[in-house]
């Protein structure tokens, strides 16, 4: 268990990793999609090539588009891209940096399809049937049909159980020739692949290798700060949220509205341990005074800093001592929303 | 189990993963349901289409549906859009941003049925192999109307006597499931540009805006957790006393009734007796019978003063 969770952890780490995981996962994902799909060639003459390229190039263009969609980096290089300058210079290297390792990594699950729809074959199979060349395969003595005839039988390849051209070439003839065609061109694709990979991975240590450095360098750093930020922030809100609840419970139990119906029995500078924990409210009718005022009137989202821990960035900042608690109250609203 | 948790925490650890993991399981169970589901084509003419749009478009609903169920969010988004003013102002943006999400991320397990069922072609073919054009088939050419459009609902329906080795039914199945296959990917590709704009271009406009909103709705879920457990906290400590109350009241009864030797020796007030002085069968049963028919009213003022 120890090693999953180093492993989960180092993914977790870095972003770079973390999309690393994803890649892969949409690799395989793009393979078991492929089998799962029930390919079914219409075998009609126009239909075919449509239906094949089709289902040869629409889905890779989905996954690569879906590689970006699922990188949480792609806001974040939006971002970059149109924040304004402010005090911060914006650098354009790093953002080419971003760009060129998050298409990278979204090209490898189309890679994946491409190169197993073509070694399957069905799909050129498919494609292509109409196109065969009855001439060099086929029976020559057979007697001539029309073109449009000829193309409707040769569409019927991919479906053995209804071609009826079987005189005029065989089926399993037809099939062999454009499988191996297919197979092909699904290993001229797979390296040409893994030698583009290879060379942009050799060549570039020989040229660039410093701006590579700096652009990595400061891309992690965009999305560390982020990621940052968003803890901070949600770290805050927690913080606020707990002492707005617990300055509102207090106010209830000093309320005069609450008083009215029960009186306080004890002065509030009073007390043990145990009303401090129960936040002054002790009985039913004051809870559920606190309970009905919690939905109808919700507290400003303004802390009193003489309620907040010591330390707290918020103390001191900017709220004027002078007004006393209960005006402030009202005017609390124009302050609320940051 | 110990990975298991590990990422069970992980998906706690921030409540938008929890509603991802919410939204990825939902549609792996609209696919494994799809699989599961036994789909058994009517064959007559005017009952197919009803069922096969039915199958299509009925589960999306119900789907829908449950994912806003079970997205805390939305209860949360509802109760900030209906809250009265009071102190504190409403910020619609926020209540925007909080539904936009919401419906977006219970709209993934409808979409990946209606995807699925498209790909997998046999909704399609029975609902439209009525609505076919005969001439096009060699074999059905020649029928009549009626009988044709008899036969064409039944294509279907690969064991049926008439249709068993037909070999225009596999022409028209294939046809109409090449129909159906092109629009699940084109539907798929679609949705796939729409959101690759949404997330390349929404950055372009009111970022700031959308930083506030997304900090303020995050804000509003935890801070309505927080309270739910200082409540619970609270109610723990409420109870607590009260109970304190009632037993150290059903002491001092006891005490007033009793005749046993005070022992003075056993120093009440110092120790603190766990047995609150009930001792025997009968105490504890006249303790009982008081929780039950006369419980102490929700009111600890006077204990806390002590």
């Amino acid at each position: 268990m120890d090693k999953f969770r180093m492993i989960f952890q180092f993914l977790q780490s870095n972003q770079e990793s973390f999309m690393n995981g994803i890649c892969g996962i949409m690799a395989l994902a793009s393979a078991q999609i492929y089998s799962a799909f029930d390919f079914n060639c219409p075998c009609l003459p126009h239909y075919n090539l449509a239906y094949g390229l089709g289902i040869l190039l629409v889905p890779p263009f989905i996954l690569f588009l879906m590689g970006f969609v699922l990188n949480n980096n792609i806001s974040m290089l939006a971002e970059e891209w149109r924040r304004p300058q402010g005090q911060r210079g914006k650098d354009r290297a790093v953002l080419r940096y971003m760009f060129c390792s998050m298409a990278q990594r979204a090209m490898i699950a189309p890679a994946v399809w491409v190169s197993v729809t073509l070694l399957d074959g069905k799909c050129i199979t498919c494609a292509f049937c109409t196109s065969v060349p009855v001439e060099t395969l086929g029976n020559t003595s057979h007697p001539s049909l029309s073109q449009g005839e000829m193309k409707q039988v040769l569409a019927r390849i991919p479906c053995k159980e209804i071609y009826n051209g079987q005189e005029l070439i065989a089926n399993e003839v037809a099939v062999r020739y454009l499988r191996c065609i297919s197979q092909a061109l699904g290993w001229c694709f797979v390296l040409l692949m893994t030698t583009l990979a290879f060379l942009v991975r050799s060549l570039r240590p020989c040229f660039t290798q410093a701006a590579f450095l700096k652009s990595r360098y400061w891309s992690h750093y965009i999305d560390i700060e982020r990621k940052l930020f968003d803890e901070t922030c949600a770290e805050h809100a927690r913080s606020f949220a707990k002492v707005c609840i617990q300055q509102f419970f207090k106010g209830m139990s000093t309320d005069p509205a609450a008083a009215r119906c029960h009186p306080p029995r004890k002065a509030p500078g009073d007390t043990g341990e145990g009303a401090e924990k129960l936040l002054g409210i002790t009985d039913q009718g004051t809870m559920n005074m606190a309970l009905k005022s919690w939905h109808r009137c919700k507290p400003p989202l303004h802390l009193h800093p003489a309620a907040l821990p010591s330390g707290n960035s918020w103390a001191g900042e900017g709220q004027p001592p002078t007004h006393p608690p209960v005006p402030r109250r009202e005017t609390a609203a124009y302050y609320s929303w940051v | 189990t110990d990975h298991f948790r590990m990422i069970f925490q992980y998906f706690q650890s921030n409540s938008e993963s929890v509603m991802n993991g919410i939204c990825g399981l939902l549609a792996l169970a609209s696919i494994k349901t799809y699989t599961c589901f036994d789909f058994s084509c009517p064959c007559l003419p005017w009952y197919n289409m009803a069922y096969g749009f039915g199958i299509m478009f009925v589960p999306p609903v119900a789907l829908f549906l449950c994912g806003l169920i079970l997205n805390r969010q939305s209860l949360v988004m509802l109760e900030e859009w209906r809250r009265p003013q009071g102190h504190r102002k409403k910020d619609l943006a926020v209540i925007r941003y909080m539904c936009s999400s919401i419906v977006q991320r219970a709209m993934v397990a409808p979409v990946v049925w209606i995807i699925v069922t498209l790909l997998d072609g046999k909704c399609l073919i029975c609902a439209f192999s009525a609505s076919m054009d005969p001439k096009k088939f060699v074999g059905f050419a020649n029928a009549s109307l009626v009988q044709v459009q008899q036969l064409l609902a039944k294509v279907p329906c690969k064991d049926d006597e008439l249709m068993r080795n037909n070999t225009s039914r596999k022409a028209v199945s294939r046809y109409l499931r090449c129909w159906s296959q092109a629009l699940g990917w084109s539907i798929l590709l679609i949705l796939i540009v729409a959101a690759f704009l949404a997330r390349w271009l929404r950055p372009c406009f009111n970022q700031a805006t959308l930083l506030q909103a997304h900090h303020w709705s995050n804000y509003i879920d935890i801070e309505q957790r927080i309270f739910e457990e200082t409540c619970c906290e609270h109610s723990r400590l409420f109870a607590h006393k009260c109970i304190l109350h009632f037993f150290e009241s059903m002491r001092q009864e006891i005490k007033l009734h009793s005749f046993s030797l005070p022992r003075e020796g056993e120093g009440a007030e110092g120790k603190e007796d766990l047995l609150w002085g009930i001792t025997d069968h009968d105490q504890v049963n006249k303790l009982l019978k008081m929780w039950y028919y006369e419980k102490p009213p929700l009111d600890v003022s006077q204990v806390t003063q002590r």
